[in-house]
């Protein structure tokens, strides 16, 4: 029995042998020693390119398909289910009692209509509401033949689903395994080399050689994701002594920022695999990682980071002071600790290109690594990194406008939308100062009136 | 990442809905997804709880009469027939209306939306809107910029004028005619896109 299964036994252990030679040769020339040394074949531009061919084609079929069924295409909109109103509390209820009386000065008095608005207002936030959208991934114009974000895939034609099938088994079963193993060769090189370059005494040649070492090791990490990056107006990079804010998205920020640029990062210590990480860049470079017993303690935190910034040698910290992942359409609150140390701030506005791959961590539905795994399969991240030119609080200004003024410049170059509401929210409750502000506005409607008569 | 998506053959009753309401099949859809979504814990029903976490109603003076409208008759629990009812009655008026006089009148005619803001008022379901509850109302829209004399003169000076048969309370019919000028429709009705 075993004579005959004998040289199949080898034929194929050969055959094996070989193309993991093959592929693991391939996988070298052209990812990682082009990561290494930071030049680039251009491979994944022209894949991105291919691919937006593709997905226009599949949306068109789509839409010509449902056509010939007669059935309707649902079009997710992304400003939501309802078109709000702009007017103000005031127009609105004069608005009303006009309709009713017909006299051109409204009465300052309460009218039973009065209700009317803000029972709309109410049955409106009900059915869409600006702050709870912001948490759910961002819905798509076309298809990105990720199941994941369409519609209307009702076996169209056979056509698209022999396309659909195609995409899932490339994405898992080639795609995935390449980045998997891509993401591996660079966290592994990172502890080993950090580790090593920890040994070093401080001085110019451990700086210069932890510098290229996270470089690498971060520009794998970028090819494990297949993200395509643009960087704009680089002039502005973040310098020591400073601090860099930007908006936060998923947890690949961190890597897309570092992947251009050296900075000291902050955060709690992790166990597990991340606490070793974490421990062993430190070794190479001084990072600010803090106990969780610390993280409550806020001038302690404060003081930590007004000491990094002082020192000119050390690297500028990288903050992400919205607090949370937000879905990349919006940038919501920043909190005022990271404004209230007085350096130079250098912000950036990350955008990430939806089509491709959704970015977005969800954190109360998916766990990192089911995160992690979805962004392996994707298509690609592609997202464009905006340098903002620094800014410094000025004389009689407060963290909290500081932060504002910061937050609008960011929301204006990346194109999102800038809210007041705290990233918070998602998880905690309104203050009660928000309800009095509508019932201020409506005494005034009511009582202020009088008073200019 | 990956939005809820449904499709109108999940939902269970749709055309049932559909034909009640009058919301077209893109909207059911689009309202199932928001109510999934609301329904945090997966339980399959809203419970008040899962209002009362939306935000931007938390900061609406009168949220919990509003809640308390789509939790009618005492219930806990909201299944996804009545909240489209419910939110059916804002849907804007069609133009087209059956010539049958016989046929039940439709959900956001203009007597039903004054009927549902009529129970926000309205709170024991008495069928009329007294002088306390009017006061009740009055106080949840404007709590601490008024005093409370202030109040009682507007409630006062709101129920003379309404109240027409003279029994200190003012019922449907009297509602009614107060607001019969008003272009509600308007101001009652939430554009649903497409």
């Amino acid at each position: 029995m075993e004579s005959y299964l004998f040289p199949f036994d080898s034929l194929l252990c050969m055959f094996l042998g070989i193309s993991f030679t093959v592929w693991f040769t391939l996988l070298l020339i052209f990812i990682i020693v082009p990561a290494v040394f930071g030049v680039s074949f251009g491979i994944r531009r022209l894949y991105m390119k291919s691919l937006l061919k593709i997905f226009e084609w599949a949306t068109l079929r789509m839409e010509r398909g449902a056509r010939e069924k007669n059935q309707q295409l649902y079009k997710p909109y992304s400003n939501g289910i309802i078109a709000k109103e702009p007017a103000s509390l005031e127009q609105e209820i004069q608005e009303v009692r006009r309709s009713g009386s017909g006299l051109p000065p409204p009465e300052p008095e309460f009218d039973m209509s009065d209700i009317f608005y803000f029972c709309r207002r109410g049955v409106e936030s009900i059915v869409d509401d600006e702050v709870t959208k912001r948490f759910t991934a961002e819905e798509l114009e076309s298809w990105n033949l990720l199941t994941r974000s369409n519609y209307n895939f009702h076996h169209i034609s056979t056509r698209l689903t022999v396309l659909w099938g195609a995409g899932v088994l490339i994405r898992y079963g080639i795609l995935l395994p390449l980045r998997v193993t891509l993401a591996f060769t660079g966290v592994g090189l990172l502890v080993v080399l950090t580790s090593i370059i920890g040994l070093l005494p401080n001085g110019w040649i451990k700086s210069f050689l932890s510098e290229k070492a996270h470089l690498m090791c971060y520009r794998i990490c970028v090819r494990a994701l297949t993200a395509i990056i643009t960087y704009h107006d680089s002039e502005n990079k973040p310098k020591n002594g400073g601090i860099c804010v930007a908006n936060h998205t998923s947890p690949i920020d961190v890597i897309i920022l570092a992947s251009d640029g050296c900075y000291a990062m902050v955060g709690q210590v992790h166990g597990g695999l991340m606490g070793v990480i974490q421990r062993a860049m430190v070794k190479a470079s001084p990072h600010i990682w803090f106990e969780r017993s610390e993280v409550k303690d806020r001038h302690l935190v404060a003081k930590r980071l007004s000491d990094h910034v002082a020192d000119k040698t050390k690297l500028p910290i990288l903050i992400f002071p919205e607090g949370t992942c937000i879905n990349n359409t919006s940038v919501m609150m920043f909190k005022k600790g990271s404004f209230e140390i007085g350096c130079t701030v250098y912000p950036v506005a990350i955008k990430y290109d939806p089509r491709f791959g959704d970015a977005f961590w969800n954190s109360s539905k998916f766990g990192m690594v089911n995160y992690l795994l979805h962004m392996m399969s994707s298509w690609a991240i592609v997202c464009s990194v905006w340098y903002l030119p620094p800014m410094r609080r000025e004389e009689d200004e407060d963290a909290v406008h500081f932060a504002n003024r910061v937050k609008a410049a960011i929301a204006r170059k990346g194109g999102l939308a800038d809210l007041l509401w705290d990233g918070g929210l998602k998880r905690e409750k309104v203050k009660k100062v928000f309800k009095e502000e509508q019932q201020k506005l409506y005494s005034k409607v009511l009582v202020g009136g009088s008073e200019d008569s | 990442m990956g939005s809820t998506n449904s499709t109108i053959s999940n939902i269970p009753n749709a055309e049932v809905l559909i034909q009640e309401t009058g919301f077209s099949p893109a909207h059911i859809v689009r309202l199932y997804d928001r109510y999934t979504t609301l329904d945090k814990d997966k339980k399959g029903h809203l419970c008040p709880q899962d209002f009362g976490a939306i935000k931007e109603l938390a900061t609406n003076p009168i949220n919990d009469r509003i809640i308390g409208a789509f939790f009618s008759s005492g219930q806990e629990v909201l299944d996804f027939p009545s909240f489209v009812r419910i939110l059916a009655h804002f849907r804007p008026d069609d133009k087209i209306r059956s010539k049958d006089p016989n046929s039940p009148e439709h959900i956001n005619s203009r007597n039903n939306k004054l009927k549902f803001i009529f129970q926000l008022y309205d709170q024991d379901k008495d069928g009329k809107i007294s002088r306390q509850e009017l006061l009740q109302v009055l106080r949840a829209m404007l709590e601490k910029q008024v005093t409370e004399e202030q109040l009682e003169s507007i409630a006062e000076r709101a129920i003379q004028e309404a109240d027409l048969d003279r029994d200190d309370a003012i019922s449907f019919d009297e509602f009614r005619k107060s607001l019969e000028k008003v272009n509600i429709e308007h101001k009652m009705s939430i554009r649903f896109l497409r």
